[in-house]
């Protein structure tokens, strides 16, 4: 276990190493909460709650799921293709660990520095700037943080599974760009989920996406009653346990029928 | 003595697909596929004995890196059987590949952002490696590889001969006793080449490291293998002592004359080879004629003599047959005439 939590470490230093994506990280991410809000205010006007929303939930809503998405968005995926198209994966299958594990390590420690330098201190300022209502209640923050964690695995396990499909392949930019697009938008980071017509909601309750955003921000906005918050984040350790299979299938198959590209 | 790696009857397929020619072909080929299956590896079968430092050569193309790739647990096999250390790589790898150290010189594997003692740090934890042992160990090797002063720097900021030895370092952390090199000195200059193979040979006294070492620089392998096997087309074309390669085909010495005149030729210079059974090749420059002749005092004598008294000449060079020549030869005649 120790080598896992030694990479968490050196992903740490990695990120450390690159300033510069940190810095253009904070700007981004406040235009995109600073779009959202303005946005947001706009199409509420004069009206008090919309979908059983209010404003102030709306706008505490666009910042936490951002700032969440920073704890659980990572670019495993295409690092994992790279790897694969490079090559590189041959280094890593004569090392005695399980890749997959490794990877997700990596995500981890990415997380923990961008939840820790960047959304913690990110949250405050954009607390000071717009109105955003803090829960009061530990139990609150307790379930926000479980449901974090697992909306960290769901997005991971996604990554795991785009990514390792081009040993398949060979190729799939196109496949892990169309992945970020449906996750940005089914995972309600854009649109809370109760917003979409209710067929789309209907099919949605059957995909995973929703255990990404929509959940750990629901439960920080206090948007969902006790008795949902338990469902949805039971919803999310199935989602966890459901998406290892393929993830291990394919992965045994493509060790199977590995080629190394470039020699 | 025991046998660190054995290979019988192992053989690797690739399909690869063939594109029809011509737009009507492209579109063909969305449909259904030609494939071909092309083995790379034929069949091979070897031995290598604990403490053995082996060559493994072959042209590009070989099969030489697919086999590794089997041998380190990489690759599955299409067929046969491969036992490393007394385990089976691809089925049993974690447990495996804490035996094996491995060196791919075209690729890195200590992580290109971060200063080299944090992926030291790293890999001592992924191997388990007590500190005590580390300690002992590793001051060693990075006083023989020479690379203190760089321990603190990240990866992307060395030289490749400066990276090529933290990678070796990184490849013999958890002191392995066997060590697959892949081209280990490709691009390296000449000191960096020469501490390398000291470091290796003295890591095979010491530990009795098992070294399999691909190359395409054969000096290195001169330096320090006894034994190469030699792949051509996937299959093994020769596997034996390199000294028997040099007494079986690099019998004869190459006298290497710059002649004065211009107009020296082929047809001017054969007759003084007669009775001696030499050939007269042209050199890589202009006026050079190069006479392989049969290493023996007289003969050797006697065409310098004949050669000085008859032509003017400007520089004189006596070769023995590099085994470059030899290997080129062998690939260009097949191994028959041994």
């Amino acid at each position: 276990m120790g080598k896992y939590i030694e990479m968490i470490r050196i992903r740490f230093l990695m990120m450390l190493a690159y300033r510069t994506n940190y810095y253009s990280g904070i700007l981004i991410y406040s235009i995109n909460i600073g779009a959202y809000y303005f946005l947001w205010n706009a199409i509420y006007g004069e009206k008090s709650s919309i979908e059983g929303m209010s404003a102030l939930q709306m706008t505490s809503y666009v910042a936490i799921a951002w700032m969440a998405r920073a704890f659980y968005f990572n670019n495993i995926d295409r690092e994992i293709a790279q790897e694969i198209k490079e090559g590189k994966v041959a280094v890593e299958l004569i090392r005695p660990y399980n890749y997959l594990l490794m990877k997700t390590m990596q995500g981890l420690g990415e997380g923990i520095f961008r939840l820790s330098f960047f959304s913690v201190p990110g949250m405050v300022i954009v607390a000071l700037i717009f109105p955003i209502a803090f829960s009061a209640h530990p139990a609150t923050w307790l379930m926000f943080a479980v449901s974090l964690v697992f909306s960290f695995l769901i997005n991971m396990q996604i990554n795991l599974l785009t990514g390792i499909l081009t040993f398949f392949f060979y190729n799939n930019t196109g496949l892990i760009r169309a992945k970020r697009v449906v996750i940005d938008l089914f995972s309600g980071l854009l649109l809370p989920i109760s917003f979409f017509p209710g067929w789309a909601q209907q099919i949605m309750n059957y995909l995973p996406f929703q255990g990404i955003s929509y959940v750990p921000s629901m439960i920080f906005t206090e948007g969902f009653t006790k008795p949902e918050i338990v469902h949805a984040v039971l919803l999310q350790v199935v989602w966890v346990l459901i998406l290892l299979l393929p993830i291990q299938i394919i992965w045994l198959i493509a060790r199977k029928q590995l080629v190394v590209q470039g020699g | 003595m025991e046998n660190m790696i054995e290979v019988k009857d192992l053989r690797k397929e690739f399909k690869s697909h063939s594109s029809r020619s011509g737009l009507k072909g492209a579109f063909r080929d969305l449909f259904t596929r030609q494939y071909k299956v092309v083995p790379a590896v034929n069949d091979i079968s070897f031995t290598v004995k604990q403490g053995e430092m082996v060559g493994y050569i072959g042209e590009n193309g070989a099969g030489k890196s697919t086999s590794i790739k089997m041998l380190t647990g990489i690759l599955t096999p299409t067929s046969g059987i491969v036992r490393v250390n007394g385990m089976d790589p691809h089925k049993e790898r974690e447990q495996f590949v804490r035996s094996i150290g491995v060196v791919f010189g075209q690729r890195s594997q200590l992580w290109w952002d971060i200063a080299v003692q944090e992926s030291f740090r790293l890999l001592k934890k992924v191997y388990n490696v007590p500190d005590a042992e580390y300690k002992r160990h590793m001051n060693h090797v990075i006083e023989s590889l020479d690379i203190a002063p760089l321990l603190d720097k990240p990866v992307r900021k060395l030289s490749l001969g400066q990276r090529m030895r933290c990678e070796l370092a990184a490849a013999l952390l958890h002191n392995p006793p066997l060590l697959f090199l892949d081209e280990p000195t490709i691009g390296l200059d000449v000191l960096v080449k020469l501490k390398i193979r000291e470091f290796l040979k003295e890591m095979n006294e010491k530990y009795n490291t098992t070294v399999l070492l691909t190359t395409h620089d054969l000096s290195d392998i001169e330096a320090l293998c006894e034994r190469v096997v030699m792949l051509d087309e996937g299959k093994i074309i020769y596997d034996g002592q390199l000294d028997s390669l040099r007494s079986n085909w690099g019998e004869g010495k190459q006298i290497e004359f710059q002649f004065a005149d211009t107009e020296v030729d082929k047809r001017a210079l054969q007759p003084l080879l007669a009775e001696f059974d030499g050939v007269w090749t042209q050199g890589d420059r202009e006026n050079v004629w190069i006479a392989n002749v049969l290493n023996e005092e007289q003969v050797i004598s006697e065409v310098i003599g004949r050669v000085v008294a008859a032509h003017k000449i400007t520089d004189l060079k006596v070769h023995e047959i590099s085994i470059e020549d030899i290997i080129r030869n062998i690939y260009e005649e097949g191994v028959t005439n041994g």
